[in-house]
């Protein structure tokens, strides 16, 4: 749920990454976070186990520039992957504005990418919102890596609705910030929209 | 869409932050801040500069949120009050309306009972506020947004 301060002049968006469990959600953050100027950004927060799995969420708070004298701040979160984590992933999507749906590129995760994206629409109803309503983005992950599914397969499995999607390598920044950009436009867009 | 935007105008902030401001002073808390549940920071008053406000808010909606997860599970509303006490300073979370949080951060100078006096008085003021600012939104007061063009938007993304 985006927050517009009149007396700031900001407006607040909140975007969530979310995708199977090893996809690169953080990969993402921590990319955008190392090639950012320090003035558009805050501290970036991983709540992570030892093992630098995330545990509860990855944050990122990113200034974008100014539309029409107001500052546009977006919020980054990611949530964590493993399957035992859902109580955790749900608490997350609240005031969601927009998603970023991360799949792993490889042919051996192509059930745990269809089971995320079944997990998100779930979780998304139970919050009240639908996916095919909300503004989001696919990006097909991890394209470097030798055993990878043609896009056009990932593309009938995960993209039925043709929302814009994105081939990636996060771990070199490929793909990385069209992704955010297509997702930061899309919930701009559908903000302008929501105020009929 | 579930809730109503949170908008933030000039009266309403006036007012909050005078709250906010005559908490910190009654409590003798060193912080005081005011976020909502999405993790946004309304408002914060008090030695503010030495903190990462927005981390901070961050963090402490989504401490909120697993705390309200509990609550779920437990077949409870809510656990509207929690309170982490460390070595030098302590932190008490208020949940104010369901829709805000109140958060005080507070060392040796006073004490968990005044803190809590304080906070009492303060979030009714601060409910009845947000739920007169809610009901201005409801009513379809104007956004910025409506009059931005699709050139705006992609003005911000041609660097």
């Amino acid at each position: 749920m985006s927050f517009i301060n009149y007396l700031s002049r900001e407006i607040n968006c909140k975007i969530v990454y979310y995708g199977p469990g090893l996809c690169g959600k953080t990969t993402n953050l921590q990319y955008i976070y190392n090639k950012t100027n320090p003035e558009a950004k805050g501290k970036m927060i991983s709540l992570a186990t030892e093992t630098e799995r995330t545990l509860f969420f990855d944050f990122l708070p990113l200034a974008l520039g100014e539309i029409r004298g107001f500052k546009t701040r977006f919020h980054l979160y990611t949530v964590p992957g493993q399957v035992f984590y859902d109580a955790s992933r749900k608490l997350i999507l609240k005031g969601v504005d927009g998603v970023v749906f991360v799949a792993d590129s490889q042919i051996a995760r192509t059930e745990a990418n269809i089971e995320s994206m079944e997990n998100l629409r779930t979780n998304l109803a139970e919050q009240g919102y639908s996916l095919d309503k909300l503004p989001y983005v696919v990006q097909y992950n991890k394209r470097d890596m030798p055993h990878v599914a043609p896009v056009e397969e990932l593309r009938a499995l995960l993209n039925p609705a043709g929302v814009p999607d994105f081939e990636a390598v996060a771990t070199q920044g490929e793909g990385v910030f069209e992704t955010l950009k297509a997702v930061a436009k899309l919930v701009l867009t559908e903000l302008k929209r929501g105020t009929k | 869409m579930t809730d109503p935007q949170m908008v933030m105008y000039e009266e309403e902030f006036n007012q909050i932050q005078a709250i906010v401001e005559r908490l910190v002073r009654e409590s003798n808390a060193r912080v005081v801040f005011i976020i909502d549940k999405n993790g946004q920071l309304i408002a914060a008053a008090g030695e503010t500069e030495q903190l990462d406000a927005t981390s901070l808010a961050s963090l402490t909606a989504g401490n909120v949120a697993a705390t309200g997860g509990m609550a779920k599970l437990l077949r409870e509303s809510e656990f509207t009050t929690q309170f982490h006490e460390g070595e030098r300073q302590n932190i008490h979370i208020q949940l104010v309306g369901n829709r805000v949080i109140l958060v005080v951060i507070f060392d040796n100078k006073t004490s968990l009972g005044l803190v809590r006096l304080r906070v009492k008085k303060a979030s009714e003021e601060l409910n009845r506020i947000f739920e007169a600012l809610l009901a201005k939104v409801r009513d379809g007061a104007e956004t910025p947004f409506a009059e931005i063009t699709d050139d705006d938007i992609d003005n911000l993304f041609n660097d």
